[in-house]
């Protein structure tokens, strides 16, 4: 039984400095410095998007008088367009292609 | 297998301290593939910690008692289902639950962010390899489920009766994935500061984790409530004990946090306040898991024998003063992008709703730290009751329950006058209409139940309304009939609408909770058989008593030695109701003191409820039958007389002559009677809760959102090119 205990540590263990040492050994990656700035524009163009879609159903609930629902809609079109264009700049600076993922 | 589990510890605490410095390394120095490794010591410390369980679990369902977390927990008598739950029931398998909890879920949340947010999650991963190392280090040094007594005694001391329900196998795991989970969101948020990216990514991450503790946080709340009310012997669902309320505390922080960030998401508003709330969040789940392990306070929760009080109020310590550290520092980044339009907004409501539940933290945080504080100051012991818990909650209570219909109705960053007027007429009148058909069917005027009944008529209809317009608008826009379009409206707005449907189930459990404490009837008579009793409408008499002998006959399956109960009919006008079996059950000691039989029964007696639920009422009873009467025990003393406790199969025949005498001659017996009503619709409110939570958080299918993402991107390049944009421009 001892020896069996051992034998399960010893794997354990092994299997434990396989799985640590992986990235280690593989080549190395450098750091794409846009990365996380791409990550947050595209985060912030689903969240606009979402409020648009949100202030959409506002309006047709109700909740928001046409006037209000425009200058509204107006403003959160403009402020989406500013992260689609920054969005783009980015993604043209680094040559990536696929903007929807 | 002990040392294999005491070597799976040990290998644990070197996995947590290489991943902590291998994460702070390649976050530093922006060596990612350090950063990499130090995530895969996360799913490590999962698997290291699964062998470990899965090594305990294994000694308790052999009952190798060799083990002494075993020996003291567990027993040959104990029901292999509950065996199975008994792991958790000390502190140190409980420890180890927490742990492998965390891990697992830490390990998910890693993987799931493992392309996305990488600085913050690098930070959030050296964190919560801090938190494994902290439980860890408690095994290791302090309260080792491992550690083994040779010889093993022949049988364990048994599982506390208490805890043999079914509801108890569920409600530690799940109250414990809410703590372990709020940890998460402290993490990402602690991260967050460090690398300076409190942004749009940062909130969509962090929504959905403090989202999952929030509903497994919530479902053990009401998992633990459920078992309170059917098991104990005392009728309640809430008694404001200190353990329940540390478990209600992250549950209030964490709902105002997912309100207030979507505040942060739409408006960049509150940053402050929300970084405040999410580690205030972990800091308080972090202090309910101390409760329990430092027996400062009393509870039917805390764990007896060795306090872990020092190491958990320094792991608090250093948790506040690095919040208060990080958001103070880093204050500049955490300025509000705009200010608030208008107070007749769904900001001004949310900000009003976040006040109210913090105000609610913060009144039941007084009253459960007081006993200490005072002790403290004064040297005197001080407690405070359901009393002074009701008298602050219950009016910010009703507060909630109107915020959470008012809010739904307004719109984002400015609503008219007009609108609100037309929106709210309808739900004005239902609340005043509710008042007014309940005072004349004759509901009496306990005011605080009237205003709860009208303040949740106010909201339910509120937020009935939106899924009406929000239908009928679907409807003119996708030509569907009225089901097809309330499912699609659901379907395509998951957060919002399974939000409204979690409001729904407050308003439904607020009503259960007002109805059944203010109008419940309850009397606590001493009945002999063919006796009644009145309680409210109903008529409960004691037909006849029951009794059952050996742990393989206890009908409520908790391996009782002796079962005493009673047979009760239940009618209302003359009319059969229900027939209950109430009972108590007897079980062994460690006591030899007790004598050979009367060890057999000394252990601590535990109700076994009967009732008789309903949607309108509930009738509930427990039974304590009195075991002391003067036959019974000369009974108990010839048997400790002549049957050694090598015997114990004589003694159960001693028992069963105890049994018989007891149903032949049965004594009166104290029942306590309970009618209250419509208690069902909390467990209701409560499901409702759960669903509106699981829909909210559920991801919206790839393809939905990726055509979403296609429609509104066209949409916004048509408008640049098109005429459209000089519109926008000058918006």
């Amino acid at each position: 039984m001892n020896l069996l205990v051992a034998v399960l540590t010893l794997l354990l263990l092994a299997a434990v400095m396989l799985v640590l040492s992986a990235p280690l050994r593989a080549a190395r990656r450098r750091p794409d410095p846009r990365s996380a700035e791409l990550d947050e524009l595209r985060a912030a163009r689903e969240a606009k998007y979402r409020e648009i879609r949100d202030a959409e159903l506002d309006y047709r609930t109700g909740k928001l008088s046409a006037e209000d629902y425009a200058a509204v809609d107006s403003a959160l079109r403009a402020e989406a367009l500013d992260i689609l264009n920054r969005l783009s700049a980015l993604e043209d600076e680094g040559g990536a292609t696929n903007v929807s993922q | 297998m002990a040392i294999l589990g005491s070597a799976c510890l040990l290998l644990a605490l070197g996995v947590c301290v290489y991943g902590i410095g291998a994460s702070l390394y390649g976050v530093r120095r922006g060596r990612p593939e350090w950063s990499e490794s130090g995530r895969r010591a996360v799913y490590a410390l999962a698997g290291v910690l699964t062998v470990a369980f899965v090594v305990l679990e294994i000694a308790f369902l052999r009952n190798d008692f060799t083990f002494n977390t075993v020996a003291d927990t567990s027993s040959r008598t104990t029901p292999a289902f509950y065996r199975a739950a008994a792991v958790w029931s000390s502190q140190e398998g409980s420890l180890l639950l927490w742990a492998w909890l965390m891990s697992m879920w830490s390990s998910l949340v890693l993987f799931l962010t493992r392309r996305r947010m990488r600085d913050v999650a690098a930070y959030a991963t050296a964190i919560l390899l801090g938190f494994g190392g902290f439980f860890v280090s408690l095994m290791v040094f302090y309260a080792n489920p491992f550690v083994t007594t040779t010889p093993a005694p022949a049988e364990g001391a048994g599982l506390d009766p208490l805890l043999r329900f079914p509801t108890m196998m569920i409600h530690p795991p799940m109250l414990y994935s809410g703590y372990t989970l709020c940890i998460i969101p402290f993490a990402f948020g602690m991260g967050a500061l460090l690398a300076r990216r409190v942004d749009a990514e940062w909130i969509r991450a962090i929504r959905r984790f403090s989202f999952a503790a929030w509903l497994f946080l919530g479902i053990g709340i009401m998992l633990g409530a459920s078992w309170s009310y059917s098991e104990l012997g005392w009728g309640g669902y809430w008694g404001w004990d200190a353990v329940e309320n540390a478990s209600l505390m992250p549950w209030l922080t964490g709902t105002a946090f997912l309100h207030s960030l979507m505040i942060q998401e739409k408006r960049g508003m509150l940053k402050v306040w929300n970084a405040s709330l999410v580690l205030a969040t972990g800091t308080l789940a972090i202090m309910g898991t101390f409760l329990v392990r430092s027996g400062i306070l009393d509870s039917i929760h805390a764990f007896g024998g060795q306090t872990l009080g020092v190491p958990f109020v320094i792991l608090i310590g250093v948790m506040i003063a690095g919040s208060v550290y990080l958001v103070v520092t880093r204050r500049d980044m955490l300025r509000s992008e705009h200010r608030l339009d208008s107070l007749l907004s769904r900001e001004s409501v949310f900000l009003a709703n976040n006040i109210v539940l913090v105000g609610l933290c913060f009144v039941i945080f007084w009253g459960t730290y007081f006993p200490l504080i005072s002790e403290a100051l004064t040297g005197k012991e001080a407690s405070v009751g359901p009393p002074w818990f009701d008298r602050y909650t219950v009016p910010l209570a009703l507060v909630l329950v109107l915020l959470s219909g008012i809010g739904p109705v307004i719109a984002w960053r400015r609503a008219t006058l007009a609108n609100a007027r037309r929106n709210f007429l309808a739900p004005l009148i239902a609340g005043a209409g509710a008042v007014l058909v309940l005072l004349a069917v004759g509901v009496p005027g306990d005011w605080k139940a009237l205003a709860m009944f009208a303040c949740a008529a106010f909201a339910l209809v509120c937020v009935l309304q939106e899924f009406y317009r929000g239908t009928r608008a679907r409807r003119a826009m996708a030509n569907e009939s009225p089901p097809a379009a309330l499912v699609a409206l659901v379907k395509r707005n998951r957060r919002r609408y399974g939000g409204y449907i979690v409001h729904i189930g407050i308003a439904v459990l607020f009503i259960g909770v007002a109805a059944s404490s203010s109008f419940q009837r309850t009397i606590e008579p001493t009945l002999s058989v063919g006796q009644s009793s009145k309680v409210g409408a109903y008529t409960v008499r004691y037909v006849k008593p029951t009794a059952t002998v050996s742990p393989a006959d206890d009908a409520a399956h908790t391996g009782s030695t002796l079962s005493l109960g009673a047979v009760l009919d239940v009618t209302k006008n003359g009319r059969h109701v229900a027939t209950l079996y109430p009972s108590e059950g007897f079980y062994a000691s460690d006591e030899p003191s007790q004598g050979s039989v009367g060890s057999l029964i000394g252990g601590q007696p535990v109700s076994h409820v009967a009732m008789d639920a309903g949607l309108t009422r509930n009738v509930w009873t427990a039974i304590a039958p009195d075991i002391e009467t003067p036959q019974l025990k000369r009974i108990v003393e010839i048997g400790n007389r002549t049957i050694p406790f090598s015997s114990p199969e004589d003694g159960l025949i001693a028992l069963a002559v105890l049994a018989r005498s007891y149903l032949q001659h049965p004594p009166p017996a104290e029942f306590h009677l309970i009618v209250s009503p419509l208690v069902m619709w909390i467990w209701i409110g409560g499901l409702i809760v759960a669903g509106g939570g699981l829909i909210a958080i559920w991801p919206a299918p790839s393809a939905l959102r990726r055509r979403a993402t296609a429609l509104a991107g066209a949409r916004g390049r048509r408008d640049r090119s098109g005429d459209a944009a000089q519109g926008l421009a000058g918006a």
